[in-house]
């Protein structure tokens, strides 16, 4: 086993590639700046602006066709926009056809595109940050620049539980088809089958926590000391820079907006 | 210096019911003590109670006594407790933090919670690792790990903790019989490398055969025999008490009924 500083290797894997180098908290903070300026920007701008760095990032990543499984995801929210803002925008009156009584507006149809892009490009940009970024190395960075352990410890966890409670349900489901429940062909055998799966679930993971709790108990977690950072990711002056620029150009875009000091941009 | 329990009377809170009863019982360091007792004899009781977890972290009322190398239970604080006498329990998933890539760094999430030194913890996770022979599994992800394994890395993490008295619940338990060779192995090699008193619930009475010193059991809360491990668990009353003997006793039994002796059978 080979160490650094005492730690092994495996445990500080070296960057792997472009964009995935940048430390945890800066892509973290691109995100969110990404999300809020793409919601928080009136008009067309905001959205767009986004969308064009989420493109160049997602190229600088190299996680372009990863993407598309996001982009996909979106569609059900997206379809939905387009068809309520398109009909029933209310007040709009530029008609674009009239279709028995279904009246699609010019205006409705320019607000719910605006909306999608608002949504894809907040998809888009998490998108990025979960693909090019593993959970615990940025919930490591986090508890390294402050972050309380009891914070640090529940996002770490809740992020890792996800796969735990898929195999759980997937174990029940296993369990109690073999015991003749259906859980599969239509919907409504499907929304039936659900409820057996909501008891043992539950219980299950009431049981888990309790003896968890204890378990963290045994293992010192209620200390009050400071623990030891054994993960040390890359930061450089020029990404602590990049984050200063980053949050104060969001906070100055997002005020200038809400004011309405941006009307001169589409 | 021992774990002593002194007439150690517990209830869980929001129950007037003891499970267990005046309890008198000692772990030397460097000894195993083996229990055994059947369902709802208060075995896990018994040791939530001797590592101060009841009713430090889950409450109830404890009439009597638990000290740890002289350190009453009530008196230390959780993580304090966590120092001087750790505990494993069944499940080995429940155990692990969770929140850890690596089992190197589930090893270290104990040390690391006391505010150690880097250089102090990884010498603390070396030594639990290579103490358990799970060198080969470091790098690995905890939540990756077979039932056996995962039980190791448990118990791996409880040591680095380096407590001089260790709490098994039925550890074997929840795992397959290859799961139950490594961790008595490992609960072997840590008797023998180690001063470590463990107090040992264990349904398996072939495992206990092996690594206990003494053997207690328990029925209804209450300690009805206590002696030598080949004493105990040759005694005629064990299954009266809800406890299989170990396989040796029950072949050197069916032996003797046929009227064919054994060498080295039960006296």
């Amino acid at each position: 086993m080979s160490l650094t500083g005492g730690v092994p290797e495996f445990v500080l894997p070296p960057p792997t590639g472009p964009y995935r180098r940048l430390n945890p908290t800066t892509k973290l903070l691109i995100a969110v700046a990404e999300a809020l300026i793409a919601f928080g920007v009136r008009g067309w701008t905001g959205p767009l602006l986004v969308l064009a760095v989420v493109a160049a990032s997602g190229l600088r990543a190299r996680v372009g066709r990863s993407l598309l499984p996001f982009l996909l995801a979106t569609i059900p929210l997206v379809a939905s926009i387009l068809l309520v803002n398109t009909f029933l925008y209310p007040g709009a009156t530029d008609r674009i056809v009239v279709i028995g009584p279904l009246a699609p507006t010019w205006t409705g149809l320019a607000f719910a595109v605006q909306a999608t892009l608002r949504v894809v490009a907040f998809a888009m940009s998490a998108a990025i940050l979960g693909l090019t970024t593993a959970p615990d190395e940025l919930v490591a960075d986090l508890e390294r620049r402050g972050m309380g352990r009891r914070t640090a410890f529940v996002l770490g966890a809740t992020v890792r539980s996800v796969p735990r409670v898929i195999e759980r349900v997937r174990e029940i489901t296993e369990a109690q088809r073999a015991r003749g429940l259906d859980t599969e062909g239509r919907i409504w055998h499907r929304v039936r089958g659900l409820v057996p799966l909501a008891g043992p679930l539950i219980f299950g993971a009431l049981t888990d926590v309790e003896e968890q709790t204890m378990a963290l108990e045994a293992r010192g977690f209620s200390a009050p000391t400071r623990r030891a950072v054994i993960r040390v990711l890359p930061d450089t002056p020029t990404q602590r820079g990049l984050r200063f620029a980053l949050a104060a150009g969001t906070a100055l875009l997002l005020v200038a907006s809400l004011a309405g000091q941006l009307g001169f941009l589409p | 210096m021992s774990l002593s329990l002194r007439a150690v009377t517990y209830r869980y809170a929001g129950s007037n019911r003891a499970v267990l009863e005046a309890l008198d019982l000692i772990v030397e360091p460097g000894e195993v003590v083996g229990v055994v007792g059947a369902n709802e004899a208060g075995k896990s009781s018994l040791c939530l109670v001797a590592a101060g977890l009841a009713p430090g972290t889950i409450g109830g009322r404890l009439d009597g006594e638990v000290l740890t190398d002289g350190v009453s239970s009530t008196a230390a604080r959780p993580y304090e407790l966590a120092q001087r006498c750790g505990i494993l329990f069944q499940n080995p998933t429940t155990q692990l933090s969770g929140t850890t890539a690596t089992v190197w760094e589930e090893v270290a999430f104990g040390p690391r919670n006391l505010g150690l030194e880097l250089d102090l913890i990884v010498e603390r996770v070396g030594w639990a690792l290579s103490l358990l022979g799970i060198e080969s599994l470091p790098a690995r992800d905890p939540a990756r790990l077979s039932g056996g394994q995962a039980q190791l890395v448990a118990l791996a993490s409880v040591l680095a903790l380096r407590p001089p008295y260790l709490v098994l619940d039925e550890p074997t338990s929840q795992l397959d019989p290859h799961g139950t060779r490594l961790a008595g192995e490992a609960l072997a090699r840590l008797a023998a490398a180690t001063q470590v008193g463990i107090l040992l619930v264990e349904h398996k009475t072939d495992l206990l055969e092996v690594l206990a010193d003494r053997v207690v059991v328990l029925a209804a809360g209450r300690l009805v025999r206590e002696g030598g491990a080949a004493e105990v668990l040759s005694d005629e009353r064990l299954e009266g008490w809800g406890v299989d003997p170990p396989s040796r006793v029950r072949l050197d039994r069916a032996a003797r009924q046929a009227g064919v002796a054994l060498p080295g059978g039960v006296p």
